[in-house]
């Protein structure tokens, strides 16, 4: 219980830090902007209008998120290690694994309240756009204008990003900024591909190298697994359960993760 | 109990990426602290100061040896509670204002809310933080970092306080203000262990202290035990005394320095074998007067000196 309440504490922390920095609000700022622009692109295309907007607002959300999660979460122990800052915070009643803990939760708060910034950006123009519309053109869209099943797209895009957090946190109790974010954008680039590294034998015709893309498959996050926004943008059914095993592989992927950074950054020593 | 205890405490070091090589930081430190004294851990830069420090925080882990505080093993949560820390160069959150540095450090200690405002804005008013406390930490001066560090480490009303190079960037009248503040805080029973290179730092408020160099523990003891028999002159200052009498004495070597401070009146420092008694006869028969005579002692610092100087030449022979 103490502990919870430790881990909110430097949660909360993080998330005010983070709030007050100009370069979470240019990326928001930024991302909002791009979610307003592609009304204009959707102008310029014949009856694709709305699909534009909601492809281009799930990007907007995924790629705006995911360079607050990594460009955020890389510096998260690294900032605090290099300006020694964390030298006064160990001496207090906090262990290494809330620390870390702390940090992750108050990443974690900051990305949740701006995925909810965007999303809210995002239905807004779609709003606009449903009621501006002509029956006949609304007739002919797959799903309403503000469709909430869309949402279902958005939770997986934070599991996502929650996980590349975890990542970026794990390298970044023992590496480099610069190191910490080229693995973790190249975990997330190759977690796109993951899918291919299952039938890697189809492809190659030597079963070492097989099996050892088997194995990959299995060690690496599969970051295609969270991408339903296709379907939700034409609106084609996503199985709960599918919903519930990829959320829950996600979680899963973060708690290894944690413990591992945790591991990790125990045994670290501040020179 | 002692209040800090540490037995053959050592930490290596590997430098170097390709070829690592080990280096040993602190070298087999045992000492003692005792409750409600103030204990200067002294030493040139690199001494292995920090190092000692860090271990006692558990920033780092030893390679060998045990450290007890208030007979309890560092870094456990129940410990930390009844410890400050102060590193060295302070640094904090930018963003954040000296008053919610202080709440939120204060709520890791559980404090309610509150009591959480009322000792933030007890400390700051105690280091001298006014108005500035609404001001984000990154416009703050070096001294001012220092001072809301110094704060910082006392919010929990700790036990034992450690202080890494407590005067580091303060002006003259910060450096008076936080010697006073260590006073009051040994007054009402609170053990600070500080580490310093300002000598006289450590000479005006310590109980005992400690010499590290090259990661050795040199000597350690009572200040007052140190540095109270080791007289190596004497200091006697005369009037009227005659020029010819002041170069025979110093021709013969009883007087190894004169020093002019009034018209006719001189500072003669003494060798420890000559008897200021015969040369004071001596000088009065030629018509010089008597001012004072004071045994010439030894300086921490004059000690400081010789000890670390004793260890480079033991390790430069080695």
């Amino acid at each position: 219980m103490r502990s919870a309440r430790t881990i909110g504490t430097v949660a909360v922390n993080v998330f005010r830090e983070s709030v007050r920095d100009k370069v979470l609000y240019n990326l928001v700022a930024f991302a909002v902007i791009l979610i307003a622009a592609s009304y204009l692109i959707g102008q310029l295309t014949a009856g694709q209008d709305i699909k534009i907007i909601k492809d281009l607002g799930l990007a907007a959300i995924a790629t705006f998120g995911l360079m607050i999660a990594v460009f955020i979460g890389i510096g998260l122990v690294w900032k605090e290690v290099e300006r020694r800052s964390i030298y006064s915070l160990l001496a207090k009643p906090l262990s290494r694994g809330e620390f870390i803990l702390g940090k992750y939760c108050g990443l974690g708060l900051t990305l949740i309240v701006n995925v909810v910034v965007m999303v809210v950006a995002w239905y807004a123009v779609l709003a606009y756009m449903g009621g501006t519309a002509t029956p006949e053109v609304r007739a002919a869209w797959a799903a309403p204008a503000t469709d909430l099943g869309m949402l279902r797209a958005v939770g997986l895009i934070v599991v996502e990003l929650m996980l590349v957090t975890a990542i970026a946190l794990f390298f970044s109790t023992f590496s480099s900024p610069f190191l910490s974010a080229g693995l973790t954008l190249g975990l997330w680039v190759i977690g796109h591909f993951n899918a291919d590294l299952k039938n890697f034998e189809a492809v190659v015709d030597a079963p070492v190298a097989a099996w050892f893309a088997h194995g990959l498959y299995y060690v690496l996050p599969n970051f295609s697994a969270f991408d339903i926004k296709q379907q939700v943008v034409y609106a084609q059914p996503v199985p709960v359960q599918y919903l519930a095993t990829t959320a829950l592989y996600g979680a899963v992927y973060i708690a290894l993760l944690l413990t591992a950074s945790v591991a990790v950054f125990s045994r670290r020593d501040f020179k | 109990m002692d209040a800090i205890q540490t037995e053959a405490l050592t930490k290596h070091y590997s430098v170097g990426f390709w070829r690592p090589r080990p280096y040993l930081a602190l070298d087999g430190v045992t000492l003692s602290v005792g409750r409600g004294e103030v204990f200067g851990f002294l030493g040139p830069n690199g001494a292995g100061k920090t190092t000692t420090l860090k271990l006692l925080m558990q920033l780092i882990y030893p390679t060998s040896g045990v450290a007890r505080i208030l007979g309890l093993p560092v870094g456990s949560s129940e410990l930390k509670r009844r410890i400050g820390y102060l590193p060295e160069n302070p640094y904090f959150y930018d963003h954040l204002t000296a008053e919610e540095l202080l709440q939120y450090f204060a709520s890791l200690f559980g404090f309610a809310a509150a009591e959480r405002r009322q000792r933030a804005s007890r400390l700051l008013d105690e280091v001298g933080i006014g108005a500035e406390r609404r001001l984000q930490l990154r416009k703050f001066s070096k001294g001012m970092l220092q001072r809301v560090g110094i704060a910082q480490a006392l919010l929990n009303d700790p036990e034992v306080v450690f202080f890494d190079e407590p005067m580091s960037g303060l002006d003259p009248l910060g450096r008076r203000e936080i010697r006073q503040l260590i006073l009051r805080l040994r007054d009402r029973g609170c053990t600070v262990f500080f580490s310093s290179h300002v000598l006289s730092d450590a000479e005006a408020l310590c109980n005992r202290v400690a010499i590290v160099a090259r990661g050795r523990l040199v000597t350690s003891g009572p200040l007052a035990e140190i540095l109270a028999f080791k007289v190596h002159g004497w200091e006697l200052v005369m009037s009227h005394v005659p020029p010819q009498a002041l170069a025979c004495a110093l021709k013969d070597g009883r007087v190894t320095k004169a020093l002019p401070i009034g018209e006719d009146r001189y500072a003669l420092d003494l060798p420890l074998d000559t008897p200021p008694e015969r040369l004071m006869a001596d000088l009065s028969g030629v018509g010089a007067r008597l001012v004072s005579l004071n045994p010439l002692r030894e300086t921490l610092e004059d000690f400081f000196v010789r000890q670390v100087a004793a260890v480079k030449t033991d390790r430069g022979l080695k």
